[in-house]
């Protein structure tokens, strides 16, 4: 074994983490600076403040989905802390996040951490940065506008616009003839009788853009 | 005592157990349900992932017509629909700026509100007791499965039992003579809301449930949430297919049980509609 070998390839490496180092303050700062506005925004609409996060982990810890995520909760947090917004709004995190709020009942800060994964994924669906968690986004669009003509829900229009919208035509078709025999899915679509009312909640909300 | 019932989207649907159960056991039980009038969809998690206003003004109208109504609870089984429910009426009573749009926006005035909003463990637990018991559940062994929604985060959505540890169920199935394991996935996730974004996530996580039912010698797993109920039972046949499994475990509504025990028939307890059949098991205790 050559002995210069393992000194090269430490000051190598050291050249390679200081470089690192480096690049990483400058980008915190800058981002900080860009991404305060953001923050605020979070802040306001979670009620939560991500920056009382002190890595203790117990969330990711916790996480039942966090071995799908790219980044695990407590990574998120960080993220968040040094204004990475665009990384953040971008992971496949805020998508695969399930809301079931176990780390929300754990964390010693007090931090209601599905809380601010669920703004994310508001933010983000505003945004119009949904690519992956597209499926969601075709999903809520044809809920809503079911919700809109009819009042309620009706299960088997919103299966067929999300079948036809994710391109998935035949997911959980499976399910859906022993639903049907069983009693649990209706051909017609249930509606309510003040449809107006409904109308009128939905233009307002078009009026306030909200 | 009149108590709101608000069916929700799901209980006239894919939760026809739920309803068909809590409809069969509430009178004999002191409780008058009066269906919220011409309710509406709450929206559920797509009106507040799509904008703010439909979120709270959605449920805020199916609380508000509940209160008109003269109930002084109000339950909404499906655990999206109640905490959807929860949240509109404390918004009704601490946003003025929310309430003041939904005013105008339906040209109506609304006074503070304060029929007590409680979720369908929180509505049967108190009111069950020995005397309720004509047909005790013996040999029946069985997981208490509360799932994340109705547990957590306590704080949220109205404290009303461990968020971690959670005992109403179980102590409903012990009063109903049935054996309660304790097992560690009370509260585990099953990952109902991923179904469209990762399917894979959604099967793993009912595996992992079944499995673990399973091997702590359960019979069936008791289940209080729609959504849970749902995804074990209808997904079973699933799981079995991807995973190489063999799982026949019975998910029931603990209101179902609640019914058995009182001694109502099983098919006025939507006992029949479910996808893995608890009637074989229930038989052989004789108690179908
Ligand atoms: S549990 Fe709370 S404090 Fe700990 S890492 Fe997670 S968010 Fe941060
Ligand atoms: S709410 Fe999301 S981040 Fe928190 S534990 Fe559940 S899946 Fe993980």
């Amino acid at each position: 074994m050559k002995e210069s070998n393992v000194s090269k390839v430490l000051h190598k490496n050291n050249a390679f983490l200081e470089k690192k180092r480096e690049m990483k303050e400058i980008n915190v700062t800058q981002a900080l600076a860009k991404n305060n506005a953001f923050l605020e925004e979070l802040r306001e609409k979670s009620g939560q403040d991500p920056g009382q996060c002190f890595q203790c982990m117990k969330c990711t810890g916790g996480c039942p989905f966090q071995f799908t995520m790219d980044y695990p909760p407590n990574q998120i947090m960080r993220m968040l802390q040094n204004g990475l917004i665009d990384e953040v709004l971008d992971s496949y995190t805020i998508w695969t996040c399930a809301t079931c709020a176990t780390c929300s009942a754990r964390c010693p800060r007090g931090i209601d951490v599905a809380k601010v994964m669920d703004t994310l994924r508001v933010i983000a669906y505003q945004k119009g940065t949904t690519v992956k968690g597209r499926n969601m986004h075709i999903f809520h669009t044809a809920f809503m506008s079911s919700v809109k003509s009819h009042g309620r829900l009706y299960e088997i229009g919103l299966a067929l616009g999300i079948n036809i919208g994710t391109r998935k035509l035949i997911q959980d078709t499976d399910l859906g003839l022993p639903m049907l025999l069983k009693g649990k899915l209706s051909f017609l679509p249930h509606k309510i009788k003040d449809k107006g009312e409904i109308r009128k909640l939905y233009d307002y909300a078009r009026k306030i853009g909200e | 005592m009149k108590v709101a019932y608000y069916p929700g989207c799901s209980l006239s649907g894919s939760a026809r157990e739920l309803d068909t159960s809590i409809k069969a056991i509430s009178s004999p039980l002191g409780l008058e349900l009066v269906e919220v009038p011409d309710w509406n969809c709450c929206g559920a998690s797509s009106a507040h992932s799509t904008g703010h206003f439909l979120s709270f003004a959605l449920p805020a109208r199916n609380v508000i017509k509940a209160e008109g109504a003269g109930c002084e609870e109000f339950t909404a089984p499906c655990p999206a629909c109640y905490v959807r429910s929860f949240l509109a009426q404390k918004q009704l009573n601490d946003d003025q700026t929310m309430k003041q749009h939904l005013e105008e926006a339906l040209d109506q005035k609304f006074g503070p509100s304060t029929i007590k909003i409680k979720n369908v463990i929180e509505i049967f637990m108190d009111r069950v007791t020995s005397l309720h018991v004509k047909k005790a559940l013996n040999g029946l062994k069985v997981v208490n499965y509360y799932g994340c929604a109705l547990v957590k985060p306590p704080e949220t959505f109205g404290f009303f039992d461990d968020p971690e540890n959670p005992q109403s169920m179980d102590k409903i199935m012990d009063l109903l003579g049935a054996e309660s394991i304790q097992w560690p996935y009370k509260t585990e996730c099953c990952s109902a809301s991923l179904c469209f974004t990762n399917q894979d996530a959604t099967w793993k996580a009912c595996r992992d449930i079944l499995q673990v039912a399973e091997d702590s010698g359960a019979h069936a797993v008791v289940a209080a949430c729609t959504l849970c109920q749902n995804n074990l039972d209808m997904r079973q046949t699933q799981v079995n297919k991807k995973y190489g499994t063999k799982f026949n475990l019975p998910v029931i509504y603990f209101t179902q049980l609640i019914g058995l025990a009182m001694g109502i028939p099983g098919h006025k307890l939507g006992l029949d509609k479910h996808f893995v059949d608890p009637k074989p098991l229930l038989k052989s205790l004789n108690l179908y």
